[in-house]
């Protein structure tokens, strides 16, 4: 289980696991694809794309690279297919992002996300994995 | 959290920790026990430890818990001294409220509600990231962000009363659109004239009651008057002009010297590069909302007219007003009998300037500012008018709508195997969406009854009752 919902009286709240900090990030991202939209489609080859951000911490972080990878929807249109984390320091994250045009007969709009909030934002370590919760405006 | 009630129709947040100012909840016996329930009052008491806040923190009957300031709250800060912060006026800056008169009853609409719903469908573009027919340059973007309702003026999308009728009439004079990213003005491109998903709407409703006929007179409002509402705001600009500053002043806060209890407080001192940059960018987004609006009023008129065939002048569709409750204003207020300049905060709340004020147009300016509150959609709508009293107690604020009951989860639970449309229909309500989910997430019972909102207001005295309205046709995004 990468991520599950949250019953939260927030609109849409999710908590995320990774054994690693890295694998943590990578969820987050597939958390908030997944979110997004549903591909009915065939999967195909895309070009990467190099990202770096940056925080002041673990939960600034967290929230900057998702509000990087919202806006490439919101702002842009697209749907990003995978997210690699390629390095990963404290506070700074490069990932290596694939992503395609929507396509308003290929995908499928589930939510309608806004913003990644600071709201309640969690990054920790729980037992022997990384967690954190992030809570979406929609 | 102490709660303390002062009386009927006011509760106090008690004073404590870091606390600046104490918390004041307009809210009624019934009403109040849902709030203690929520995050809200611990918000309203977060805000109250900002600094250069004023008086006290307040919350309308409509709060519920938001990012950072709770929604129905209005802070104002001391403009020399105090913070400004974009999670006390909202990712949708400038969201608001249209109210627009038609020379229409009941009998010339009724038979072709379904028609006019279709039509609204086919012409408004709603809905998740939707975008419309207007497709700008970048120069001419920047031109809506200086200019707001006027642009559309300019293109032949507006008559010069509905200018007259719009709260600072469309266009906030500090606008900058060098303080926006590329991102922002990016985003703004091709929303123009779009409704937006979620709690946007246009609606057709009718006058059901009158309360108070002379002031409703003056609005040009009368019993079993067709009229048009329609609520949305400044789409994906405002969104990101909010997350790019909320970014930055979270990551500059230390600055400042204090803690923030919640980082979505995030703020800057007005009189700092920060702040003013904000400020500046902030109207940028609230004129692109005005202009959107009043192109989205346009299109309605056009709708209206095809299908009813008639002309401008049979429809008579004038505007009665226009408010923005997501905003942060320059205004004077009187504090200790003493005339101050202060940033008033507006985050789910709505102006309510009093008769005489200046900042009311000549139009209205004998009996008080228009104030309107939508409801759900299957109940009513609101018609209020500004007080003196909204002056002194509330830095001229009062409520923006119901506010929300359930969460949209929770709302999608109990409407699942519902029909929400067939159960609005049966009560003569047609309704078209967009968004999957929207009509779930935005049945009636997901909000507060209005009128139980619009009833503290009116008992507290800070708005009076004109007019209430219900819906006939609504288009949600």
């Amino acid at each position: 289980m990468k991520y599950k919902m949250i019953d939260h009286t927030a609109d849409l709240g999710i908590e995320v696991f990774g054994s690693t900090l890295i694998d943590l990030f990578e969820n987050a991202a597939w958390a908030l694809s997944d979110l997004l939209t549903d591909d009915t489609g065939n999967p195909h080859p895309l070009p990467d794309t190099s990202i770096t951000v940056s925080g002041q911490d673990w939960p600034d972080l967290m929230v900057n690279w998702l509000r990087e990878l919202l806006y490439l929807f919101t702002g842009k249109d697209m749907i990003v297919k995978s997210a690699k984390i390629v390095s990963l320091s404290e506070y700074t994250l490069t990932a290596n992002v694939k992503y395609e045009p929507f396509l308003s007969y290929r995908h499928i709009i589930k939510n309608d996300i806004k913003a990644a909030t600071y709201h309640q934002i969690i990054v920790e370590q729980a037992g022997p994995e990384w967690k954190t919760r992030i809570i979406f405006d929609v | 959290m102490e709660l303390r009630k002062i009386d009927d129709y006011r509760w106090e947040v008690v004073k404590t920790g870091q606390m600046r100012v104490p918390g004041i909840i307009y809210a009624g016996d019934s009403m109040i026990e849902s709030i203690k329930q929520e995050e809200a009052v611990k918000q309203v008491a977060n805000v109250a430890t900002l600094p250069g806040i004023i008086r006290a923190s307040l919350a309308m009957p409509d709060i519920h818990w938001g990012y950072g300031f709770p929604i129905g709250g209005v802070a104002a800060f001391d403009w020399e001294t105090g913070i400004i912060s974009p999670g006390g006026v909202g990712y949708d800056i400038n969201c608001g409220v249209r109210l627009a008169g038609t020379s229409l009853t009941e009998k010339d609409v009724k038979k072709k509600l379904e028609d006019l719903v279709n039509s609204l469908y086919q012409n408004i573009p709603s809905g998740v990231g939707s975008t419309g027919n207007i497709k700008l340059a970048y120069s001419e973007e920047k031109k809506v962000l200086k200019e707001g309702s006027k642009w559309a003026l300019r293109h032949g999308m507006a008559y010069e009363s509905d200018i007259e009728n719009t709260e600072d009439f469309g266009c906030m004079p500090n606008a900058d659109p060098d303080a926006i990213s590329d991102k922002a003005l990016e985003r703004g491109l091709k929303q123009l004239g779009t409704l937006g998903s979620g709690n946007h709407f246009l609606e057709i409703g009718l006058v059901e009651k009158i309360y108070d006929p002379e002031v409703a007179r003056v609005f040009g409002l009368f019993e079993g008057q067709v009229t048009v509402m329609l609520h949305s705001g400044s789409r994906g600009l405002g969104y990101q002009v909010c997350d790019d500053f909320l970014a930055h002043m979270a990551k500059n806060i230390k600055k400042i010297g204090f803690e923030i209890p919640d980082r979505q407080l995030a703020c800057a001192m007005i009189q700092s590069s920060d702040g003013m940059r904000y400020f500046n960018a902030m109207a940028c987004a609230a004129n692109y909302a005005w202009a959107n609006r009043q192109i989205l009023m346009h299109k309605a008129r056009e709708v209206l007219m095809h299908v009813l065939k008639i002309g401008p002048r049979d429809l008579g569709m004038n505007l009665v007003y226009d408010v923005c409750h997501n905003i942060a204003k320059k205004e004077t207020h009187v504090v200790d009998g003493e005339k101050r300049v202060l940033c008033v905060h507006r985050k789910g709340a709505t102006r309510a300037f009093p008769p005489g004020h200046e900042s009311v147009c000549e139009k209205y300016r004998a009996v008080g500012q228009p104030v309107l509150v939508p409801g759900d959609m299957g109940r009513a709508s609101y018609v209020l008018v500004g007080t003196e009293n909204a002056m002194k107690e509330t830095f001229g604020s009062t409520c923006h709508g119901a506010g929300r009951v359930l969460s949209r989860t929770a709302a999608l639970k109990k409407s699942k195997g519902r029909s929400i449309q067939r159960e609005l229909e049966d009560k003569g309500i047609y309704v078209r969406w967009t968004g999957r989910s929207t009509l779930g997430e935005e049945m009636p019972e997901a909000y507060k009854n209005v009128s139980e909102v619009v009833n503290v207001v009116h008992g507290a005295g800070i708005a009076r009752k004109v007019a209430k309205l219900k819906p006939m046709a609504v288009l949600k995004g």
